[in-house]
């Protein structure tokens, strides 16, 4: 079996003061703690240092706010990508494998977890210790590969997901857009305005452990 | 033994023969189980559903209100690993699989799509019944493409209005009625055919933008209506006894069973009736591969049971209910009918497969402040239908029919769908700080121009049958769809830009947002022929089609097998075309109309019915 590996991250880098383990389970990040230590599902230690690089130029943390480092959305990619939909197990894959015409969409082979593992040879192991110009450049030169269209998608996803799913920690992905959470109390009420309620995430909601799709077959 | 001709498709496994029951339905979604309603409220027969999906109820889904996984990978639909459809444009091309779901989806699971519909409910226009006629009678059979395929349902209006009724007050529409028995009423849809009656529930709530959608409308002098919807406005109780709270708008609605019932749902109207009857059973995890069939008569179904175990039940009466490709695809498994050929016309098992038609102006209305307004029902909106049918398109060449524009949303509200959405060139690229800082100065800022679902005409080409090459998982063939557009929709979709873009600028004008160019929902067709990747709407219809004749249908107009008569094929598979709105309560209604004529006719005489 695989060795077990763990992506460290300072503590004062997370956006919220939740922190979802492994396991789902919220916990309070305290002031004292420097890091934490996250076990990886899919990624090795150096590969996710690369994607949360990667990540971070897609959706920076700047003065407009947290960004996908904050939002740990290394954590949704990695727990995606090592379930059931990284194996493809959504997906038709039965063959023969044939390009067709552009109205038939992706008519190619590779799984999430493939598409990730050539995105990243593409983009090295040393992605993560260059200069922020130089990761853009690079990260031009791939835009329109399928890696990183996945990349970017996952982004976006990891960014406003529920936290049952690892990333959009302590929900600062809906607090920068003011997303109130899965709350059955519009009755189509603005939530705009100045006094926005502190979202609340699906398990806080219902009161309940809530499995993501990952975390099941 | 003869197995509908395929001799060689059974394993060498032992096939275990269950004892004979009187029904059993392939299919246990929207019209499997109204059909196993009626047979088991009305009659003593015992009745059998297979279902190839998992056993569902209203109690789980308080905890389904996620977007990734029910959205973005779309839990509740069917494993499309497992089975899916393949596309061609034309018969001289290779089809190639519809990998990923795209441009329909299909459900599975106790109630079927029926569980995550988005609840949209209106009739279809009173002449689509007689499209064929209108047709004929408005251009002369030399005005109209050489290739058309439109064929009459059958039955008329006053056939199927009080199914329409008897569906709306079962799943209590939200709604307002334009035309009570002739008067016509300002606020509804004017343009409607006669109902008996009103709605049985109020209409949903206005929006800002649907407020901002009327108001442009009427200035322009059309006839805005708040579209009827399955999503529960008010409290109600419906002719069963079964009641359901008003809808709270949580906005998982579409590709998401209701948490608190409100939406209609197999799960919540038709199983806390059929769970009382002693004379119903539903098997889940049971896929129906073939119906069995001697001398012209169904003898039961054969299906892989949870265990895989492959069972033979027999039956006196066989429906399939598996939704319109499903219930194609088993007649041309189970070799019943002459499968349709396009290059000759003979045969009619598969003809006429039509997709309902979307398209709208390929613009975007930028509001100067957030719009604020939550989340929506499914089916909440506002919509038109001044150019739904032979409305309005008398100046327009080459243009046959219509269909209805819905406008005043601003998108799904969900947040990773809601989020990006900014006027073209706001950002230098689709990522970075860039891109972020607009992505976040234009939220909920941007409302797209009105949407428009239009009928799509049945043409020769556009038909189904059985793929050469790619298999499910048992190993049969797979439905191969063949279908384009054809020039007709191109001017439809164009035209429909037009008014789109109209209604959009007047909207702007109301509303004070500004218009730009580029973003809306024309974007990503702009090669205008028939794609299976992006999302267009999951409404398939046709393939074993009603009429009045052997030579031109399947089924009689009330889904009776022509030539086996205790074989029914209920839903959609059974329109000759698609008609101009989403198509559910049409489906249930003609269902029902089976069920009426089932009990009350084929079983005191059995026999063909036509
Ligand atoms: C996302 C979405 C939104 C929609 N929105 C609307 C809307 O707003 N308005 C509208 O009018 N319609 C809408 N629809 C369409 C609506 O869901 C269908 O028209 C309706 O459910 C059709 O009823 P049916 O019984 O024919 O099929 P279904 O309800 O899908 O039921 C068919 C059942 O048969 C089962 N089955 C299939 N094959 C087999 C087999 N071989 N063996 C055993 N079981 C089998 C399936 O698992 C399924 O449960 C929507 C559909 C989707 C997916
Ligand atoms: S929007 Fe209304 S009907 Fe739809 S799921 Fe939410 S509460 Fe139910």
């Amino acid at each position: 079996m695989k060795r077990r590996e763990f992506l460290t991250i300072p503590a004062h880098t997370l956006g919220g003061s939740l922190w979802y383990s492994l396991a789902g389970r919220p916990s309070l990040v305290s002031a004292q703690q420097k890091e934490l230590r996250v076990p990886l599902r899919f990624f090795t230690a150096v590969e996710a240092q690369v994607v949360t690089a990667a990540c971070d130029r897609i959706f920076p943390s700047d003065e407009n706010g947290p960004g996908a480092k904050e939002a740990a959305v290394i954590i949704y990619i990695d727990r995606q990508l090592a379930g059931p939909y990284g194996r493809d197990k959504y997906r038709y894959t039965k063959g023969p494998w044939r390009e067709s015409v552009p109205e038939h969409g992706n008519q190619r082979p590779a799984s999430p977890r493939e598409t990730y593992r050539q995105g990243l040879a593409l983009l090295g192991a040393s992605f993560a210790d260059q200069t922020a110009e130089e990761q853009d450049r690079r990260l031009q030169a791939i835009e329109r590969t399928d890696f990183f269209q996945l990349l970017r998608t996952q982004t976006i996803e990891g960014m406003f997901c529920d936290p049952l799913h690892g990333g959009n920690a302590g929900m600062i992905g809906w607090q920068l857009i003011g997303f109130p959470g899965p709350v059955m109390t519009h009755h189509g009420q603005s939530a705009n305005g100045s006094k926005r309620p502190a979202p609340r995430s699906l398990e806080q909601i219902t009161g309940r452990r809530v499995k993501g799709w990952e975390d099941e077959a | 033994m003869h197995w509908g001709g395929v001799e060689t498709w059974h394993g060498r496994r032992s096939l275990l023969t269950l004892k004979k029951v009187d029904v059993v339905i392939a299919g246990g979604g929207w019209t499997g189980l109204a059909t196993a309603k009626e047979i088991t409220t009305r009659t003593a027969l015992e009745v059998v559903v297979l279902e190839r999906g998992a056993a569902r109820s209203v109690s789980e889904y308080s905890a389904n209100m996620d977007e990734v996984d029910y959205s973005i990978r779309m839990r509740m639909l069917q494993n499309i690993a497992e089975e899916t459809l393949t596309h061609r444009h034309t018969i001289r091309d290779t089809a190639a699989p519809v990998r990923q779901w795209g441009h329909a989806r299909i459900g599975t699971g106790t109630g079927g799509g029926g569980e995550h519909w988005a609840g949209v409910a209106n009739r279809y226009p009173a002449d689509t019944f007689v499209l064929a006629t209108a047709l004929r009678e408005r251009f002369g059979t030399a005005k109209l493409p050489e290739h058309l395929s439109v064929q009459d349902w059958a039955f008329t209006w006053n056939d199927i209005e009080p199914y329409y009724t008897r569906v709306e007050e079962m799943m209590g529409i939200g709604g307002k009625a334009g035309n009570i028995q002739g008067r016509k009423i300002e606020g509804g849809n004017i343009f409607e055919g006669p109902r008996s009656k009103e709605y049985p529930v109020g209409p949903h709530r206005k929006t800002g933008g649907m407020a901002q959608f009327e108001t442009a409308a009427r200035q322009l002098g059309y006839h805005p209506y708040n579209r009827p919807a399955a999503t529960l406005p008010f409290d109600y109780k419906n002719p069963d006894g079964i009641q359901r709270p008003a809808c709270a708008y949580c906005g998982y609605c579409a590709m998401y069973g209701c948490m608190i019932g409100s939406k209609a749902q197999p799960t919540n109207l038709l199983m806390p009736i059929l769970r009382r009857r002693k004379s119903f059973t539903l098997r889940n995890g049971c896929w129906v591969r073939r119906i069995k069939h001697q001398n012209g008569r169904a003898e039961g179904v054969v299906y892989m049971d949870s265990q895989g175990q492959e069972v033979f039940q027999p039956a006196d009466l066989v429906v399939a209910g598996a939704f319109t490709p499903n219930n194609v695809r088993l007649l041309l498994m189970s070799k019943i009918g002459v499968p349709y050929d396009p290059l000759t016309g003979q045969g009619t098992l598969g003809k006429n497969f039509t997709h309902q038609l979307s398209g709208g102006a390929d613009l975007q209305l930028i509001h100067k402040q957030p719009m604020g307004e939550g989340m929506r029902a499914g089916g909440q909106g506002m919509s038109v239908s001044d150019f739904d049918g032979f409305n309005g398109i008398e100046n327009e060449t080459g243009i046959l029919r219509g269909g209805t524009f819905t406008g005043g949303g601003g998108g799904s509200g969900l947040p990773i769908a809601s989020f990006g959405a900014m006027p073209a060139g706001a950002a230098p690229r689709n990522w970075g700080s860039q891109w972020k800082k607009a992505t976040l100065e234009y939220h909920d800022r941007i409302a797209g121009a009105p949407t428009f679902e239009a009928e799509h005409l049945a043409y020769k080409h556009n038909y189904l049958d059985l793929d050469p090459t790619y298999t499910d998982k048992w190993g049969d063939p797979l439905l191969r769809t063949t279908i384009d557009w054809t020039e007709h929709e191109q001017r439809v979709r164009a035209f429909a830009a037009r008014v789109s873009a109209k209604m959009a600028r007047e909207m702007a004008a109301v509303s004070g947002a500004k218009v730009i160019e580029g973003g809306g929902r024309g974007a990503g067709r702009r090669t205008g022929r028939y794609q299976t990747s992006a999302y267009a709407t999951s409404h398939l219809h046709g393939g074993a089609i009603m009429g009045d004749s052997p030579a031109n249908s399947v089924v009689n107009s009330y889904l009776q097998h022509w030539h086996l008569s205790n074989l029914w094929v209920v839903g959609a598979s059974a329109f000759p075309q698609a008609g101009a709105t989403n198509p559910t309560i049409t489906s249930l209604s003609i269902t029902l109309r089976a069920c009426d004529a089932l009990i009350n006719r084929y079983l005191k005489h059995p026999g063909a019915l036509a």
